[in-house]
């Protein structure tokens, strides 16, 4: 008797957050973040590759992208509003993820600062233009430098 | 009664007799699976990462990607409709968990079609994007797309961005082959007799999931 009263518990449960004005707020909110990352987007294309701001505006947006991440995961898949216990057993192992792209992107990058001190010719080949590239592409690319000297 | 359960103190959780996450036993295991499937979107996204950091040079997706049907140079135009076509059919799904809270068929209905007509205009637009990349000559193996410091592109490039959006559209058609399952199966009365709409739940934990994970390939591919 007693697990039946608790199956009920579980299926007939409102108690926890929600209702229409939060589905709401947070709608806007992903809109805004995502307006707000297409427009950095747009702001970042003129910048050049490798440049400081470039990379500090790329951070930005990977922060917005968690921003975003967060308030899918605790609002609209409820989350934040389930018992503690129950988040942590999801949450905890995705911090996994820290050393997963700590430990992988430093290694690419390793591997590109071997293979750019050890072999010259992969050096040229992946830095310089191609004559293979298409004549429209790199008429564009001249163009670009040209501004920039 | 079910405030008094649910602010019972931690211990009688585990007590027995009940669930101690207070949440129901598929729910936890649709969550469980959910987490496994974001390791795999993560490995799939860590490996592009690494391959980027280790290239010299790489395409300038602004490039790449700046059609849409009927035009071209407007970068980022046509993947944001994207994304907002995904958050709108995300709404759309809390909206038919939220009606199948109190129990309204009606409105369940309504916004589990909204939710696959979502997922369906998604995978018109994933669909016209990979004919049109296809037709410029990217396929899987084949990139003509320069790197942006004018070397020859990157062969990964395509690799990845076919395997990455090609494994989330499936996603997103299953995720729609469920919502169907589950809009037939609402409107048969199978959750009325039931006597609860948990399961629209679960396809709605998945469905958001989908959205979740295109906000990731979305930033990776796209913007940065």
């Amino acid at each position: 008797m007693e697990q039946h009263t608790t199956y009920t518990d579980i299926t007939h449960d409102d108690s926890h957050g929600g209702g229409k004005k939060e589905i709401w707020k947070v709608t806007i909110i992903l809109s805004v973040l995502t307006v707000v990352e297409l427009a950095l987007g747009f702001w970042m294309m003129d910048m050049q590759d490798d440049s400081l701001e470039k990379h500090v505006v790329k951070g930005v947006i990977v922060i917005l992208m968690l921003a975003k991440a967060f308030y899918i995961v605790g609002y609209f898949m409820h989350l934040k509003h389930e018992i503690r216990n129950f988040i942590m057993t999801v949450v905890v192992p995705m911090g996994l993820f820290v050393w997963f792209i700590i430990a992988f992107l430093s290694d690419g990058n390793s591997f590109k600062n071997l293979r750019n001190e050890y072999n010259k010719e992969y050096v040229r080949r992946t830095t310089q233009p191609s004559p293979l590239v298409k004549t429209e592409e790199s008429e564009k690319k001249e163009e670009k430098k040209g501004g920039q000297e | 009664m079910s405030t008094t359960t649910a602010t019972a103190t931690s211990p009688k959780y585990w007590g027995g007799g009940r669930s101690p996450f207070n949440v129901e036993y598929g729910k936890v295991m649709m969550w469980y699976f959910l987490m496994s499937d974001a390791f795999t979107f993560g490995a799939f996204l860590i490996a592009y990462g690494t391959t980027r950091f280790s290239a010299n040079g790489w395409p300038n997706p602004n490039e790449v990607f700046q059609s849409y049907p009927g035009g071209t140079h407007a970068p980022l135009v046509f993947v944001s409709i994207m994304t907002f076509i995904l958050i709108i059919s995300s709404v759309t799904m809390v909206l038919a968990v939220q009606a199948g809270h109190n129990m309204n068929r009606r409105g369940v209905v309504i916004n589990l079609v909204l939710t696959i007509l979502g997922g369906l205009a998604f995978l018109s637009c994933q669909a016209w994007e990979w004919t049109h990349l296809f037709h410029e000559g990217a396929w899987w193996g084949r990139n003509p797309f320069p790197n942006s410091n004018g070397s020859l592109g990157h062969q990964d490039f395509t690799n990845f961005f076919f395997t990455i959006t090609g494994f989330h559209g499936f996603h997103v058609f299953s995720g729609v082959v469920i919502n169907v399952v589950m809009l037939i199966m609402t409107l048969s009365g199978v959750f009325d007799k039931r006597g609860h709409y948990l399961m629209i739940e679960k396809a709605g934990l998945y469905w958001h999931f989908v959205d979740l994970v295109w906000v990731f390939v979305f930033t990776c591919f796209y913007l940065i």
